[in-house]
């Protein structure tokens, strides 16, 4: 009996002093797990020009404008935002009021000169008529755009 | 608990369980899967693409669910040295492996039309990656070995060890800046999908859990088996 004791006392403390190392780490590496940052971070911290990174957040509405191949747009976390410019395709679910990732790097003019653009979207799932049914009676604020920028 | 760790008494138990648990698995897979591809509407979003996550979001949820079997069967055999607790985390792997390997690649499938890339490298992708790769490691392991009490020791620290990943897939998506989208289901505040879409999601969800009753009841039995093959072929040549 003692010796099962034992067992069980290592292996329980063996886990916690692993999960406190792992925790710990982390921690550490908090900006490194980051996939994309988002344009407070980028005021905040501070992003060197021509460094190569990603940015995030919802496509401002109304901000896209295309030309050609070329588009232009606004990705904002509803507190600061970021000009974007990108040339190529998009993906479909790109639109005004969505989630996007873009990466690329920052120019001297303060535009984000973007070499690839991914689509991000919420955790929020409904059929068509829902969604309609919600922006008809005007609930919508508490829908989808706040979801992501929300926790953030 | 200790009652059913005889091999004798889980035997007559699976007897009896296996063809319930395998009934259920066709009942609710025929009944989930037509819900979600026939019945149930596409996303305002998404569109059609949407049911793509009928499978992926079961896959992903079992894919962690078999290790944390797999941990806390492995936990047991270190601890109080169940013959059938090292049975049953053997019987865990290959099943768990599977379930996680269709959850990467449903997921890139869905990745490509709606993200626009097949794979990327953020917390969520890559920490489920490194549970496949875990499970990899453990079935490697245990197999590493010809005195196959130390490769189940081995193995089961492993497994221990790795088991730290889990809770670091679930928080992913809230600890850090991600590609993948925050928890639907699992969240405070309740699900947000709605009932139409939730439901299908569900019976797949539980007939997955049930065909992975079955398949790790039907693995245990085998292994018990093996288990007296071994035996019995070990006193013969000593004989």
């Amino acid at each position: 009996m003692t010796r099962k004791k034992r067992r069980l006392y290592f292996v329980a403390l063996g886990m916690l002093a692993l999960s406190g190392a792992v925790a710990l780490t982390l921690t550490a590496f908090q900006d490194n797990l980051v996939f994309f940052y988002s344009p407070s971070d980028i005021k905040e911290k501070g992003v060197e020009e021509g460094r190569r990174f990603r940015v995030g957040g919802l496509v401002e509405e109304g901000s896209v404008v295309r030309s050609g191949e070329t588009v232009a747009f606004v990705v904002t976390d509803l507190v600061n935002s970021v000009p974007v410019t990108y040339t190529g395709i998009l993906p479909d679910l790109f639109r005004e009021g969505q989630g996007v990732v873009a990466e690329g790097a920052l120019e001297s003019s303060g535009t984000f000169q973007a070499s690839s653009v991914l689509a991000k979207h919420d955790e929020n799932y409904m059929p068509p008529e829902v969604a309609e049914a919600l922006k008809a009676s005007g609930q919508w604020e508490n829908g989808p755009p706040k979801a992501m920028t929300g926790a953030q | 608990m200790h009652k059913y760790a005889n091999p004798t008494r889980f035997l007559r138990l699976s007897k009896i369980l296996v063809p319930w648990c395998a009934g259920l698995t066709v009942v609710l897979f025929v009944a989930g899967l037509g819900w979600g591809l026939v019945f149930s509407p596409p996303d305002y979003q998404q569109g059609e693409t949407v049911r793509i996550m009928y499978v992926h979001v079961p896959a992903a949820w079992l894919g962690m669910f078999a290790y944390m079997v797999m941990a806390a069967a492995s936990a047991v055999a270190l601890i109080w040295k169940h013959p059938l607790a090292d049975l049953a985390a053997r019987a865990a792997a290959p099943i768990g492996a599977g379930f996680t390997l269709l959850c990467l690649v449903t997921g890139s499938l869905w990745g490509k039309p709606m993200w626009g890339t097949w794979w990327v490298w953020d917390a969520r992708l890559t920490s489920m990656l490194v549970l496949l790769f875990l499970y990899l490691g453990y079935m490697a392991l245990a197999n590493a070995f010809d005195d196959i009490t130390r490769g189940n020791r081995a193995a089961a620290i492993l497994c221990l060890v790795g088991a730290v990943n889990v809770p670091i897939i679930k928080f992913s998506v809230d600890w850090w800046n991600t590609l993948h989208q925050p928890a639907s289901v699992v969240k405070m505040g309740g699900p947000a999908i709605d009932p139409a879409i939730l439901w299908p999601l569900v019976l797949m969800a539980l007939s997955f859990q049930f065909y992975f009753a079955t398949l790790l009841m039907l693995r245990m039995e085998s292994g018990i088996a093996a288990a007296k093959i071994r035996a019995l072929s070990g006193l013969e040549s000593r004989a």
